[in-house]
């Protein structure tokens, strides 16, 4: 019997016209279906690489690995406080522009110029080439046709996207109507930042898997909860209170009895005493109303909202007021950099400081579990053993996101000449 | 100098535990064995639970450099909680060799 109420069609899966046929994951074992993905979904969609508060004041600066996407970026805000991004290369001989000590790694800091550290040209924030050392050996050098090669850039609520396609629609209608619907959410008063980064031995679409269905979170995270209360868990076992699609973007609304719990005899000693958990401190700021896009069934047990936003950002709301991201960056057809940040709002005192650092550990934990169950995930299908998987109505989720894919790269394929890799369109 | 403030001097024995960085505090559990951690929060526990009061009078910004510390040495009873509480191990059940680094956290 279900708790919660489903669309008419009697499933989440049906109503959003996905199959509800086992599934198959040829998408994320393939090298072939990796490299067609790079350009069909990380070189045409736009990618999250961070917020504004990276980019406090004029000429602060950061780097971006885009291994997916075939390049690196530079996010700079410059002497007229524009955002701007560029490819991180220098004109010269294409040595990698901002770097320090190692050139596959992330930077950030501040400067008035970009200097290249192989012959020393020199590079406005605008991109401008400024100076060339020994120009006068240069022939007929035309320094206004050889600045940096600019990257489109746009921000949404204070987020910085960029997109590597020219022709790519702008960024705000890409966001669709659930990002319209998380417009005004205070993201600007919780700067308060924890980041965290992994490096994981699986694609990248399982681990959004992972964190698109809460089906296994009564089981694989059982002890996480005291004895009786896990038992109770598994027991009702999970339903979400919401689901919607707009295109590729895709979210999940969940309840969450935590924050603060019923029964407090049912969490742990750290969390009685501190008055928090996996779902924040029990009390949280006050942010004023809500926008309409969050708790969208306005269903009062909520606690929860999961936003994926294709291919690879996903929001969390959290009911006590804060939120995190997630962000998977592809290596590989079976490994990806997995980074998460938890906002907050800034705490006023040693005691909030506490609560937010047992939220971010909890997290953590959690975290530890996943990304290991997934190497053992990948590892299995990959040996091709079994190639059809059942999914359920609780992972409704799972299903969008490999059709979507799939989707892409077909539509990416129609539209080249010649006949790479055939995938079929259905999941 | 001592390393708390004069009410938590009964804490000096676990001063090595007051680090400013959660990849470190994680690092130290993982060092230590099952009876380190649980004599480290059979001690610090019970004054993390009477402290509520003077915690929320510390502001965040501007704090001591004692408070600092303080601060510090709760926030790994956070991490040591989770072994004692909940794992009865130092490392999270069937985490292996995956790790998931802290990048940047605030003080």
């Amino acid at each position: 019997m279900p708790k919660f109420n489903k669309p008419d069609e009697g499933s989440w899966t049906e109503h959003f016209g996905l199959a509800t046929t086992p599934s198959s994951y040829d998408d994320s074992i393939s090298p072939d279906f990796y490299e067609l993905e790079r350009d069909a979904v990380f070189r045409k969609t736009w990618l999250n690489v961070g917020r504004v508060e990276q980019l406090p004041r004029n000429g602060t600066f950061f780097t971006k690995e885009l291994d997916a996407a075939r390049t690196a970026v530079i996010l700079v805000r410059d002497m007229a406080g524009e955002i701007r991004a560029f490819h991180n290369m220098c004109r010269h001989r294409g040595n990698k522009l901002v770097w320090n000590d190692y050139p596959r790694e992330e930077t950030s800091g501040v400067c008035r110029q970009f200097t290249c550290k192989y012959h020393g040209w020199r590079y406005g924030l605008e991109g401008d080439l400024n100076f060339v050392q020994q120009e006068q050996e240069f022939f007929d050098l035309d320094k206004a046709a050889f600045g940096l090669v600019p990257v489109k850039v746009d921000v949404w609520e204070g987020f910085i996207f960029v997109n590597l396609d020219p022709e790519a629609p702008p960024l705000r209608e890409s966001m669709g109507r659930l990002g319209a619907g998380l417009e005004g959410y205070r993201f600007d008063l919780m700067t308060q930042k924890h980041t965290y980064r992994a490096e994981i031995g699986a694609n990248w679409k399982l681990f959004i898997d992972a964190f698109m269905e809460f089906y296994h979170a009564p089981v694989l995270h059982a002890k996480q909860a005291t004895e009786e209360e896990s038992r109770k868990l598994q027991g009702y076992g999970y339903e979400a209170l919401h689901y919607d699609v707009d295109g590729s973007h895709a979210m999940v609304s969940s309840w969450g009895g935590m924050s603060p719990p019923k029964d407090e005899s049912m969490v742990k000693p750290i969390e009685r005493v501190l008055r928090s958990g996996l779902f924040g401190p029990w009390e949280g700021p006050d942010v004023g109303e809500l926008p309409p896009g969050v708790n969208p069934s306005r269903h009062p047990a909520w606690g929860i909202d999961s936003f994926l936003f294709f291919p690879n950002f996903m929001l969390l709301l959290w009911k006590p007021n804060w939120y995190l991201t997630y962000h998977y960056w592809p290596t590989s057809y079976n490994t990806h950099i997995f980074e998460t940040s938890l906002y907050f709002a800034p705490p006023q005192n040693a005691f909030e400081r506490l609560q937010q650092e047992l939220a971010v550990v909890t997290f953590k934990e959690y975290a530890l579990q996943d990304g290991n169950t997934l190497e053992a995930t990948q590892s299995m299908i990959e040996t091709r053993t079994v190639t059809e998987f059942p999914l359920c109505d609780q992972e409704v989720m799972l299903r969008h996101l490999h059709t979507v894919t799939k989707q892409h790269v077909a539509a990416h394929q129609q539209a080249q000449p010649g006949t790479p890799v055939r995938v079929s369109a259905a999941s | 100098m001592p390393t708390f403030p004069a009410a938590f001097a009964d804490l000096e024995p676990y001063a090595d535990w007051a680090l400013p960085s959660e990849g470190d505090r994680y690092a130290k559990r993982l060092d230590s064995s099952m009876d380190e951690l649980q004599a480290f929060y059979d001690a610090v526990f019970p004054r993390l639970a009477d402290s509520t009061t003077y915690l929320e009078g510390v502001p965040y910004e501007g704090m001591s450099e004692a408070d600092q510390r303080l601060l510090w040495l709760f926030s790994s009873l956070v991490t040591v909680s989770f072994p004692v509480e909940v794992w009865r191990q130092p490392r999270v059940p069937d985490s292996g060799a995956s790790s998931v680094d802290v990048v940047v956290e605030p003080h």
